[in-house]
């Protein structure tokens, strides 16, 4: 019989060495030398079991046992020598081929459509080649070679694509208005700034397959007659700039891009604007000023960008993913498109699940879709045994969606209906120990850092509302808070000059709507029923609860618990940095 | 250099060159594919030190050709860095959770001897080269 020690670099690493010498001593002090044959092998022979080591390989039952240790050796030779089965914990048996589920089958990708991120992960972003290889391209081609610029607009008027960028308007119009413009001058541009916070669906789309955003603008600049074209990115991408940059150079280089693509005599030129990220500068005039070099500020609607936008040109400014949509459109048909979705709103949609859910990540489903499902199926549900609380969507712009809702559609009117917005596609899932004060302070926080300062209720009214906001998490709240905020939040609706004021009450509104009777334990009780709000919160031990598990003590980063075994845990509340791990640490609910 | 296209069979014939050559099945030039996926998420969860030992692995030996890719995010963020190797004639698996003894172990027993690491996968993809995995293909063929 034979005994191979694994023991490569790798293995010798994680103590194989050891483990050998400990066997071949322990043969030799059995006295089994000639049943048992202890050899070593090496790096040139490694079979590259590198996950199993230290491990070793039993002849001739051809059995592969891992993890094994030093303390090990005397009881593996013993049952070896006595033929019977040693260490069967140990014995290496992966699961079968068969067992794999197939990609169509898993949770979630099963229920996912992918028509936006057709090549997501399949091909390589640097490739040309590649994106070609997967019909890339053939949208341009037909757009520019085969159809007229109406024909173009009407197949989009068809497909109903609404703009994937948050407010929904449909492409068609916004093109329509661009071709219908007189200028010689006009511009295509790309919104890739996505400032949302939770928001990660266009860097993948940029990072993963570029050149289906090129082609969208190039069959966009064909429609509207543009020969000059911006993709704003944010600098915080640079892998996304990176990509971009390569993709553009390659379309220019197979004449895809440029001057007379296709030998059509059509000539689109495209340019990669780096924004510093201020969220502001993904609404769409104050893009434009800032690419124009001036400061990132909105400026009033009317005029429209499609009559007066880019360097006082027409212009017309998509999102990447509304882009990245558009090369099927052409190649498949708006028909096609509009099969998928609801009345109003059609084809798929691409969501960036996040926050307190099993299986994190992009997921693309038909409109029309629950958010049950999206949440529950394709993202596994709520981890560590907790309940679900509210699915944020829209980021800073969006509403919170409580339980009661779960069963909505995906569809940009019945999630507006719900108090929230579709919003970009950002989704943060909430379990039952967020708090809906401190979660709309988060948002609020945010705004009023973000706002351009332009126009007063935007710029004073979302401080105030923090101020509120602030004062309720500490306990210092009023009852007459909440109708000042509401009061307070519809007046910033109304007054102020862009989205990002319009929408900034949003989250603190739905919060209230959904969850008063939280605001109202923080104001009158003084209590944060999800702990989170530190000021409200006693650090206090109930004795009578404590079930003296020491994990409290254990967990604690600033070592300021005291407890002994049978004994309940205490609190140096001098000490204490309120940090909050201990609530959370805590299974009883000991902590008051 | 590349050639710029001057009509639309030019890009045709490029399809056709590239989606031979993007696949292991029928490749003329290797015999398998392994995709390291880098998006900025994957590189996040540590994808970068997966692709070292990759490019390594691929040095050090020289009897199977093999080619490896960088590429954008496969979806499931949570369950990165992600690895899909792909091979002549067989399915193709994504691997999940993975890292630099996870790869070595991968590509010595999947990559170069066909044994599916089946403890590390995620999930088998379905269909065979380029062709079967366009979408676009898929509806044509309706
Ligand atoms: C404060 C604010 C931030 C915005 N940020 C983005 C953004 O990051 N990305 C984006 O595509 N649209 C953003 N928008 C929406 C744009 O103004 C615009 O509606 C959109 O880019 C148009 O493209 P679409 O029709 O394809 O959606 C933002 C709007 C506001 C008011
Ligand atoms: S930044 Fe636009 S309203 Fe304040």
């Amino acid at each position: 019989m034979r005994v191979k020690v694994f023991n490569g670099e790798g293995c010798r690493a994680k103590g194989s060495d050891e483990v050998y010498r400990a066997l071949t001593a322990e043969v030799r002090s059995q006295g089994v030398q000639d049943r048992i044959e202890v050899i070593e092998v090496g790096e040139e022979h490694c079979p590259g079991y590198c996950t199993l080591s230290p491990s070793l390989l039993v002849e001739p039952s051809g059995m592969i046992y891992q993890d094994v240790q030093v303390r090990d050796a005397p009881g593996l030779v013993q049952n070896l020598v006595e033929q019977q089965e040693p260490l069967s914990k140990k014995i290496y048996s992966p699961r079968k081929l068969e067992e794999i589920p197939e990609e169509q089958e898993t949770d979630f990708f099963g229920p996912q459509l992918f028509w936006t991120l057709r090549n997501r992960g399949r091909i390589d972003p640097e490739s040309i080649e590649e994106y070609i290889a997967m019909d890339g391209y053939q949208g341009a081609a037909e757009a520019i070679l085969e159809m007229e610029p109406e024909e173009i607009i009407e197949e989009v008027k068809v497909s109903a694509i609404r703009g994937r960028g948050g407010a929904g308007f449909p492409a068609h119009i916004k093109w329509k208005a661009g071709a219908g413009a007189r200028s010689d001058i006009k511009y295509v541009v790309c919104n890739a700034d996505e400032g949302d916070p939770g928001a990660f669906m266009d860097r993948s789309i940029l990072e993963g397959d570029p050149h289906s955003v090129l082609e969208g603008m190039i069959i966009a600049a064909r429609a509207i007659g543009s020969h000059h074209g911006y993709i704003y990115c944010r600098t915080e991408y640079p892998l996304a700039v990176r990509r971009l940059s390569i993709a553009i150079d390659q379309a220019m280089g197979y004449g895809l891009l440029g001057e007379n693509i296709l030998g059509s005599g059509f000539d689109f030129h495209l340019q990669i604007y780096q924004g510093a990220g201020a969220f502001v500068c993904g609404e769409g005039t104050a893009l434009q000023h800032s690419i124009e070099g001036k400061r990132g500020m909105p400026r009033p609607k009317p005029p429209r960008s499609t009559d007066k936008g880019l360097f006082n040109r027409p212009t017309v400014l998509n999102n990447v993913e509304t882009f990245a949509n558009i090369p099927q459109i052409i190649v498949k048909g708006g028909k096609w498109y509009s099969g998928v979705g609801t009345e109003k709103s059609k084809g798929t949609k691409v969501f960036a699940l996040s926050g307190d859910v099993r299986n994190i990540g992009l997921v693309e489903v038909p409109m029309g879709t629950s958010l049950r499902t999206i949440i529950f199926d394709i993202g596994g549900g709520i981890p560590d045994k907790k309940k679900f609380k509210a699915v944020q969507l829209g980021g800073p712009s969006g509403g919170c969606i409580p339980e009661d809702y779960l069963d909505l559609p995906v569809d940009f009117e019945a999630i507006s209906q719900a108090n929230a917005i579709m919003g970009s596609g950002g989704m943060i899932v909430m379990d039952e120990s967020t708090c809906m004060v401190d979660m709309a302070h988060y948002f609020m926080d945010f705004i009023q850092d973000e706002s351009c300062g332009k126009c007063t209720p935007c710029r004073e009214g979302t401080k105030r509302l923090l101020d509120i906001l602030t004062r309720i998490k500490e306990g210092q709240g009023e009852e007459a808070d909440l109708d000042r905020l509401e009061s307070l939040s519809a007046y910033i609706t109304d007054t102020s000059l862009c989205g990002l004021g319009q929408s900034a009450p949003t989250p603190v509104l739905s919060a209230l709507r959904s969850f008063r009777k939280e605001f109202e334990a923080h104001i009158i009780d003084k209590q944060c029923p999800a702990k989170k709000c530190p000021a409200l919160l006693h650090f206090e031990v109930d004795p009578e609860k404590c079930a003296s598990c020491g994990q409290c003590y254990r967990h604690c980063p600033a070592k300021v618990i005291s407890w002994q075994k049978k004994e309940s845990a205490e609190i140096d509340k001098e000490k204490c940095i309120q940090c909050l791990t201990c609530y959370e640490k805590c299974r009883f609910e000991a902590i008051e | 250099m590349m050639t710029k296209c001057t009509c639309r069979e030019d890009l045709h014939t490029i399809k056709e060159r590239a989606s031979r050559e993007m696949s292991a099945q029928t490749s003329e030039t290797f015999e398998a594919r392994v995709m390291v996926h880098m998006g900025t998420c994957g590189l996040a969860a540590g994808a970068q030190a997966v692709m070292d030992v990759l490019k390594e692995e691929v040095s050090r030996q020289n009897q199977v050709s093999v080619k490896v890719v960088s590429c954008g995010c496969a979806g499931m963020c949570s369950s990165e860095p992600n690895v899909t190797v792909e091979r002549k004639g067989e399915p193709t698996i994504m691997y999940q959770h993975m890292d630099g003894d996870k790869m070595r172990q991968v590509f010595r027993r999947h990559v170069l001897n066909g044994e599916v690491q089946t403890d590390l996968a995620l999930a088998r993809i379905h269909g065979e080269g380029a062709a079967a995995k366009n979408p676009f293909a898929a509806a044509r063929g309706q």
